[in-house]
């Protein structure tokens, strides 16, 4: 699984690539309808259209940070549809798409990000679905602990996929040179921890290409750690899925495993980074002509998707992104309270103590001005 | 009416320098349209309209640096009303410019100041009518401009002890100059109030030479990058720097049918053009002049590189024309008018600026004969284009009106000696004088 060029099932003009290599891939993805297609279009749209006006938003004072996933949306919907409703998925903070498939509010993201929420969500509404990870790397360390977690409750290794259940963490290039990354590489080949470390490789971590920072490849890195490893080519979506999913199924029955997806990080690292100080236009232009969404919407089209199809997955984006902005504009600040209620699970008696202070103090000054 | 303050555009950034404005009173701006290029300490940005409606008035000029939540633009139209709804609760100190909610950033970042403030001079807001030339004045002086833009209903910024401060000293805080970096009124502030309210000396007479003995310009950006540039080159490199005049008229001559020609319509033609040209000419000849020397070998470029030096907006930048001498005329032009074009805008990606081989100065362009410019780190030569005027010449006995200029250039001796040099110098002035030599 680990060739020369990555798995790929889609070239970048969006034809069919047909090998006797990737034959086990394809039938893994001829699972996928052409309406599922469709569908995974639709999110990749709608999740740019949502980064892109979560970018102006920063620009405009309302958010502190935006971190862009822009051309990382084929590595993620590919991802997101393999996983099965059951599992378990640990996001860093760039896993926009993963987190509005999973049923993640775009103002629970954008609340991060304008300083009013810690998390946005929490993993006890939405299950299976955890937050974000501004912290590199840590996350792979829970989510090997959780997947552990997962095989000493017996929830999996029964050899039944639609029950059986796995995580996944995701993780990128730069996360990978982190101690805790290979921490969770080594526990999970130990423990045959149910877990796919899903690491998109977008080339940059902030201004450190990911040649500098691995001489070897992610992939046969990982293969070191005694996981099983795959390469993919990110940018398409169907590659992704079929691999995903297979890699997946493979950690349900106890054999964990490592995707290293073949991506490009298209945006700035986040709104503080100027990445045309550290890459050429040249560079930029040449992953601009492998947008993952092109080369969807192109396989859509040789399907006999017409493009009104594409056109209203479009305009409902925008819609929604519009929608997303004015929600924005809207929220109402942070309760500067809220931080004491998720310290403990339960009322904590210095906790309470902390609140009454700061509400005391707050108080003190009146109500000039 | 709506305003929009400077937002912090990085992470905990306090001020950013107005580049570029890409609208005018009285343009309309839809939502995302852009309204401005800012450079800040970490990178050139554009900012997005946060309103749609018509530009009323452009509150900062640009080359100015301002703070954080400094009132940048005033937008009239849109429908203000909607975001309201969101109206921040009182721990918000920073009054949202739209009147809407604050939503992150500036109220935290009071208390950055201990941690990232350094003492420098403060812009005061400037007024409509007159936007304040860049010249900071020094802070503590005198009370800066009085805060006529401010909204009498918003909300003022300052921090609880400033609160508390002027309710002790009987102080309107409403009343008071705000200098602090977000716009917030200073505990110093507070104390120029207090003192004004008592009956104050005569005011200072006021003249082209206020503003204190001396001026202090923080040295950063462009100006720090060349700083450390040149005095690098300068102590490194020993320079050699030679001279001679030339008779251009054929140039000139040139220029001017080119500028006729159909193969040349909408390109910009100029002397430089015809100089860069000699200069790749004269390379393929002296190959050394074309190097880098580092301690261990001399690196003898087999490309050009050609740096033209531009004054531009954001200072002297040194934008280079990647493989020149592989260019014809024609795209040789282009390209020097695209690489100008884009420094004088402030646009200039930082790949352009690097691995220059060879660098043209044009000092004619500033009515300079010649002079002994410094190189551009790692190169050895550089090129300084004179004015091109009409002088007395000697044409076979007779003196004559000619198109005479001086071509000059510094060169890195430790790379080249001075047998190369003169003859790179001549081979140049030798194409101005008769352009018919690039003909092969």
């Amino acid at each position: 699984m680990t060739g020369t060029e990555p798995i790929r099932l889609l070239d970048e003009a969006g034809e069919a690539v047909v090998t006797a290599e990737n034959e086990q891939w394809r039938a893994i993805a001829d699972e996928l309808s052409t309406d599922d297609r469709l569908a995974m279009h639709g999110e990749m749209l709608r999740t740019r259209r949502f980064d892109v006006e979560a970018g102006h938003l920063q620009r405009q004072g309302k958010l502190g940070l935006w971190v862009p996933s822009l051309g990382q949306e084929g590595a993620q919907v590919g991802a997101a549809w393999a996983a099965r409703p059951q599992d378990t998925l640990f996001p860093s903070y760039r896993e926009h798409l993963i987190a509005l498939h999973r049923g993640v509010d775009m103002l629970q993201i954008i609340d991060i990000f304008r300083g009013a929420a810690h998390g946005g969500w929490s993993p006890t509404e939405l299950p299976g679905m955890r937050i974000y990870s501004l912290v590199i790397a840590t996350h792979a360390l829970h989510a090997t602990g959780y997947a552990m977690g997962i095989g000493l409750d017996g929830a999996s290794g029964t050899g039944d996929a639609s029950v059986d259940e796995a995580v996944m963490a995701f993780y990128g290039d730069g996360a990978a040179s982190q101690g805790d990354a290979s921490e969770g590489l080594v526990f999970a080949a130990s423990y045959d921890a149910p877990i796919v470390f899903f690491v998109q490789n977008n080339k940059w971590a902030i201004s450190v290409p990911s040649t500098r920072q691995s001489r070897f490849p992610l992939h046969e890195r990982a293969r070191g750690f005694g996981l099983e490893a795959a390469w993919v080519d990110g940018n398409d979506p169907l590659a992704s899925f079929a691999v995903s999913r297979r890699m997946l199924d493979e950690a349900r029955q106890g054999r964990p495993g490592y995707v290293e997806a073949d991506t490009y990080r298209m945006g700035a690292h986040t709104t503080s980074d100027d990445p045309t100080r550290y890459r050429s236009r040249d560079e930029e232009e040449a992953w601009a002509r492998r947008d993952p969404i092109a080369r969807l919407a192109a396989h859509l089209r040789s399907l006999g998707v017409d493009d009104a199809a594409l056109a209203e997955q479009e305009q409902r984006a925008a819609d929604e992104a519009a929608d997303m902005r004015r929600r924005t504009l809207e929220a109402p600040a942070a309760a500067s309270d809220d931080i004491f209620d998720h310290v403990y699970a339960d009322p904590h008696p210095l906790m309470a103590e902390q609140k009454a202070a700061l509400a005391e103090f707050e108080a003190s000054f009146g109500s000039d001005a | 009416m709506q305003e929009f303050r400077l937002p912090d555009p990085g992470e905990g950034l306090t001020e950013a320098e107005i580049v570029r404005w890409r609208v005018r009173p009285g343009d309309t701006v839809a939502v995302n349209d852009v309204l401005l290029e800012v450079e800040t300490a970490k990178s050139l940005v554009e900012l997005p309209s946060p309103f749609e409606g018509t530009v009323e008035a452009l509150l900062v000029e640009e080359g100015q640096t301002v703070e954080v939540g400094t009132p940048i633009i005033r937008v009239a139209g849109g429908d203000p009303g909607e975001v309201e709804s969101g109206k921040p609760t009182e721990q918000s100190v920073e009054p949202d410019a739209s009147g809407g909610a604050v939503l992150v950033g500036y109220g935290v970042r009071g208390g950055a100041e201990t941690r990232r403030r350094k003492p420098r001079t403060v812009q005061q807001p400037p007024t409509q009518a007159a936007p304040a030339p860049a010249a900071p004045a020094p802070a503590a002086a005198e009370p800066v401009a009085p805060a006529e833009h401010r909204d009498a209903s918003a909300p003022v910024l300052a921090k609880p002890p400033v609160r508390k401060l002027a309710k002790d000293l009987g102080v309107d805080l409403r009343q008071v100059p705000a200098t602090g970096p977000i716009g917030d009124v200073t505990r110093d502030d507070v104390q120029r109030a207090a003192q004004a309210a008592t009956p104050a000396a005569a005011p200072a007479a006021r003249t082209a030479w206020t503003g204190g003995r001396e001026e202090r310009i923080p040295v950063k950006g462009v100006r720090r990058a060349t700083a450390q540039a040149m005095a690098h080159s300068a102590f490194t490199a020993p320079h050699v720097s030679v001279f001679t005049e030339v008779d251009a008229t054929r140039t000139m001559e040139l220029v001017k049918r080119l500028k006729a020609s159909d193969g040349f319509a909408g390109v910009k033609v100029s002397p430089l053009l015809i100089m860069a040209k000699a200069i790749l000419w004269a390379i393929e000849r002296s190959p050394e002049v074309n190097s880098t020397f580092t301690p261990e070998e001399l690196v003898v470029h087999r490309y050009v590189n050609l740096g033209i030096a531009a004054a531009t907006p954001r200072g002297l930048l040194v934008p280079n024309i990647k493989d020149a001498q592989e260019l014809s005329l024609v795209d040789l032009a282009r390209a020097i008018e695209r690489l100008t074009l884009t420094a004088r805008e402030g646009r200039t990606p930082p790949a352009d600026m690097q691995h220059g081989t060879f660098t043209i100065t044009n000092i004619g362009v500033f009515g300079m004969d010649t002079g002994t410019p410094i190189l551009n780190p790692g190169e050895s030569g550089i090129i300084a284009l004179g004015a091109i005027r009409q002088k007395p010449w000697v044409v076979d006995g007779e003196v004559r009106p000619r198109w005479v200029t001086t071509v000059g250039g510094s060169f890195d001796h430790r790379a080249v000696d001075g047998d190369v040099i003169s003859r790179f110098v001549a081979d140049v002035a030798s194409v101005l004088e008769e352009p018919a030599l690039l003909v092969d």
